[in-house]
């Protein structure tokens, strides 16, 4: 610092263990709370530091919400999700950063627009076109009175269905369609200089050997901070795999499994489960933010801004 | 800044462009001009298919005075949670900022809340404020019954803001963080030159410098808090007690897969993206002229 | 046949805006050609058409008889060395200089062989298996060098090379390339705005300016013949004077107020009422006596020192008249003195169009 202000820097001190105090807090009854035993958790007040039971309540959780499949399921989704957003959105950033051709900011718009609304004002639509992906290609025969012919000279009734409820394509596919990750990778290609792709071209390279041996290389850091960004946030969706799972048994995730492990009204408080079962789920994506805090920082605002 | 290198090629932009594209417009433009047909039509009772019926979705949802309710409620929610948050979080940013010795530890916890699942955190939170549980339930035991979200609507709501709040540090952190670094040091040294103490400078020098970010987190949170809402309001409150904390997000949901009132749940998400839309034109407007100190 | 042919060439970036006007150029096998002109005159265009990396809107360029309008770069075998050297980052030296090699599937014992080959040439041997952010600037020059020789290509292009080295090792560079193209003898189109780096490395100058090309020719000719105003301004430090005038019944050139030049020299072009621009460089102002013949007297502005002689700046009849004075006689800012052009060369430039008026002998 600047100068030396000692009374300033205590406040500096203070300031931030209060803040460390209030951010850490639900973190540390989560923890807390995992390793007591009942009539420990249902003391009133809470002890605050730890007992012995937290294997006991983790394997009660583990086994009362069935979280051994559901964290094979949240494993699919998330890296579905974050390998497919990767390669989806390096693609067509690509495309529109490096092709020049009439339709380039059509599209860069198109896709651009969908960063402002999120799934959650769009989820009765989009889960009825999960019931059905092939709607939109129905109802353009519909309406183009392809249906009513073909019926007529065939005697076909067209009816396409790809009903994506109850899969992991249906979670999985609606939450690549947003722009996050190619709005990153369009940032980041923006930033190199023309002359090394005219370099590459003098070299003698075509285009994908061009993304292959000089951008996928050099936008690694922005795909480890993309990775990050992705798997954390579709590791805590809840309400989109919630509508599209009716099938819970075999498709739900681990963070749709949290409520089930709630206390019921009048049942027994066992809250130290539930916060056994809060903290297995809540660490994976936390042990992803602590590890890759410095790319992901670096992506975060560059994906937002 | 435009480009000048450019690869030539008939076919393969459109190639590599075309998964994305095509998600895009069978997850979102579809479903997005679907609900467009929703809030302009009604479903016949007796099939048939959908009846245009103008603005009478919305003027059935405009006249109904508990939609009104979910709407200030929202707002109200939106605005306490914002500002809590982001208030919280911009003090800790300045704090860090000053590069004291140890700084790092604090400043990679502060960043954790972001990767904690809004269900988790439900939990975490009801069981925090569970009135017969022993932290905030402690109280009922100087003052029998004083703490009950459970029955009291705006205890209840109080608990999903501090939940929303929470979760929302460490994002605004990161951002203010960011910003406060991204001031040339020089000009915090000319403060000093000009005899402006660490607290002064931190009014008089970072908070203007940084009100961009400021702006732009401002909407994004209020944008967040008003669809984001759902995986914590469905763990702690489940909208109860007594539509204490129903928000619009919540109320899209229970109107349209609880009620299968399509028409009515589409209008309902025509009014949210407007909202969010005009939040976010607000931000561009913004960015257009976005004040340049340099 | 020509390495290079370009016929009519043109650019246009809408349709409205020409940026390159015609330019018609043969470059023959082995040459050192240096496009040499100011900022924006269209000289980078014109190389990176040749490159392939801008389109032609009109004419052809051929390349070893070989038509390469419709080409893609691969296909043209050109090799280019661009101005920030254009490395790639997360590739070695060695990796830097083999791509061309490895696209065009080139096996790897070959690749090798060839990579540390034209290490060794440019000296970048023990430097093989660093990447270009732990070179200094000379030495990422040289890996951008080498990544063109690897290809043995036709023709080599240079896109302003040196100008982000300091002074020092840009002279050094500019050595290296000379002697390169000697041992090499590639066909080289090097283009720069820096007119010593272009009269030590042409073997034949093509001046440039605003889209159209001035003077194409051995630097030697160009600095002594120059086709044009333009190029007489352009090429020579201190600038060539040139003085705007007419001729009287006298063949005296009348310039400035009424200043008169006592011209002996362009027999046969001194018609009376010509109105011209008259040029004359530094080198062949000289300081004379008061009343020698053909001495104009003028009020010295100010001095340039150079060390080994002086820049006089002097203003002679309300024109600016500049004279390299190697004398070593002092003199003051406001001081009178007297100069001659009698015995030095004189150029007349047409004042309508600018270009040179040739003097019959």
């Amino acid at each position: 610092m600047i100068e030396r202000s000692p009374l300033f820097n205590a406040i500096t001190y203070l300031a931030m263990l209060i803040g460390l105090v209030l951010v850490l807090l639900p973190f540390w009854v989560v923890f807390i709370g995992a390793t007591l035993s009942l009539p420990e958790v249902a003391r009133v007040p809470l002890q605050m530091w730890p007992s012995d039971q937290l294997f006991q309540n983790i394997s009660a959780a583990w086994i009362r919400a069935d979280l051994g499949p559901k964290m094979i399921n949240s494993l699919v989704v998330a890296v579905g999700v974050t390998v497919g957003k990767i390669v989806i959105a390096a693609l067509s950033a690509f495309s529109i950063v490096f092709f020049n051709y009439r339709a380039r900011m059509v599209f860069f718009w198109l896709i651009f627009i969908t960063l402002m609304l999120p799934l959650e004002v769009r989820i009765v639509p989009t889960y009825a076109i999960a019931a059905n992906a092939l709607s939109p290609v129905q109802a353009l025969l519909d309406v183009t009175g392809l249906t009513g012919l073909v019926q007529q000279l065939g005697g076909v009734q067209i009816a396409l269905n790809w009903n994506l409820l109850n899969s992991y394509e249906g979670m999985i596919l609606p939450l690549i369609a947003t722009a996050t990750g190619t709005f990153l990778y369009r940032q980041f290609f923006m930033t190199i200089p023309d002359e090394l792709v005219e370099a590459a071209k003098m070299d003698g390279s075509r285009p994908m050997q061009f993304f292959v041996d000089v951008l996928v290389p050099l936008s690694r850091t922005n795909m480890l901070a993309l990775a990050t960004i992705m798997f954390v946030s579709t590791w805590n969706q809840y309400l989109w795999p919630l509508l599209v799972t009716t099938d819970r048994e075999h498709f739900g995730t681990v963070v749709m499994q949290l409520k089930a492990l709630v206390p019921a009204q009048n049942g027994t408080p066992d809250w130290n489960v539930t916060m056994a079962g809060a903290l297995i789920i809540m660490l994976p994506p936390l042990l992803v933010v602590a590890v890759m805090q410095r790319w992901f920082v670096r992506g975060l605002i560059t994906k937002d801004k | 800044m435009e480009r000048r290198a450019y690869y030539r090629n008939k076919l393969l932009p459109w190639l590599l462009i075309a998964p994305q594209l095509l998600l895009v417009l069978v997850f979102f433009y579809w479903p997005t001009a679907q609900a467009l047909y929703w809030a302009f039509t009604l479903e016949q009772p007796w099939g048939g298919g959908n009846a245009f019926v103008g603005f009478d979705n919305f003027t059935a949802i405009f006249s109904d005075s508990r939609y009104w309710g979910t709407v200030l409620r929202s707002a109200f929610y939106a605005v306490v949670a914002t500002g809590l948050s982001m208030a919280m979080a911009l003090t800790l940013a300045l704090f860090v900022d000053r590069g004291l010795k140890g700084t790092k530890l604090f400043q990679s916890v502060f960043v954790w809340p972001y990767a904690i699942a809004a269900p988790a955190a439900g939990v975490a939170f009801r069981f925090m404020f569970s009135p017969q549980a022993g932290l905030i339930g402690t109280i009922n035991q100087v003052w029998p019954g004083i703490w009950d979200p459970s029955t009291v609507g705006w205890q209840a709501l109080l608990m999903v803001i501090v939940a929303h709040a929470w979760l929302g540090i460490g994002y605004n952190f990161v951002f203010f963080l960011a910003a406060l670094q991204m001031i040339p040091r020089s000009v915090i040294e000319a403060g000093a030159m000009d005899g402006a103490r660490p607290f002064r400078r931190m009014l008089d020098l970072q908070l203007p410098l940084i009100a961009p970010t400021t702006f732009f987190l401002l909407i994004m949170n209020l944008i967040s808090s008003f669809t984001d809402s759902f995986g914590l309001i469905d763990t702690l409150t489940e909208g109860g007690p007594n539509d204490a904390t129903v928000v619009m997000v919540y109320k899209i949901y229970f109107d349209g897969f609880k009620g299968l009132d399509y028409s009515g749940a589409a209008a309902q998400s025509i009014v949210l993206m407007l909202l969010v839309i005009s939040l976010t034109f607000i931000q561009f407007k913004w960015v257009e002229k976005k004040i340049h100190y340099a | 046949m020509a390495a290079i042919s370009i016929r009519g060439v043109k650019k246009r970036y809408n349709p409205k805006a020409l940026v390159i006007h015609g330019v018609d150029v043969e470059i023959e096998k082995g040459e050192f050609v240096v496009i040499l002109g100011p900022s924006g005159c269209g000289k980078s265009t014109l190389l990176r058409m040749i490159a392939g990396l801008e389109e032609i809107s009109e004419g052809e360029i051929a390349i070893a008889g070989r038509v390469v309008n419709d080409l893609e770069p691969r296909e043209r075998g050109c090799a280019m060395v661009f101005q920030n050297y254009a490395l790639y980052p997360h590739m070695t030296v060695r990796q830097n200089i083999g791509y061309s090699l490895k696209v065009s599937g080139v096996p790897k014992a070959e690749r090798d062989m060839r990579v540390v080959n034209v290490a060794r040439i440019v000296a970048l041997e023990p430097y093989l298996d660093r990447r270009p952010a732990e070179l200094s600037g000379g030495q990422r020059q040289r890996v951008a060098m080498a990544r063109a020789m690897v290809r043995s290509p036709e023709v080599f292009l240079f896109d302003e090379p040196l100008s982000n080295l300091d002074a020092k090792l840009r002279v050094a560079m500019r050595a290296e390339i000379r002697k390169l193209h000697r041992d090499l003898g590639v066909t080289s189109v090097f283009v720069t705005h820096d007119q010593n780096e272009a009269m030590t490395l042409a073997d034949k100058l093509i001046i440039m300016n605003a889209g159209r090309v001035e003077q194409i020719g051995p630097p030697a000719e160009v600095y002594h013949r120059p086709a044009s105003r333009f190029v007489a301004d352009f090429i020579g430090s201190p600038a060539m004077n040139l003085l705007e005038g007419q001729f009287d019944d006298h063949g005296q050139f009348v310039h400035g107020t009424g200043g008169r030049l006592v011209v002996e020299q362009l027999n046969g072009v001194r018609r009376p009422g010509l109105r011209a621009v008259l040029g004359v460089r530094p080198e062949d102002v000289r300081r004379t006596e008061p009343h020698a013949p053909g001495a104009v007297s003028g009020t010295v502005d100010y001095i340039e020192e150079l060390g080994s002689a002086r820049v006089i700046h002097a203003d002679v009849a309300g024109s600016r008249l500049v004279a390299v004075d190697a004398s070593g006689v002092s003199l003051a800012p406001g001081a009178q003195v007297h100069l001659s052009v009698a015995s030095g060369v004189l150029h007349l430039f047409s004042l309508e169009s600018g270009q040179r008026i040739e003097q019959t002998h």
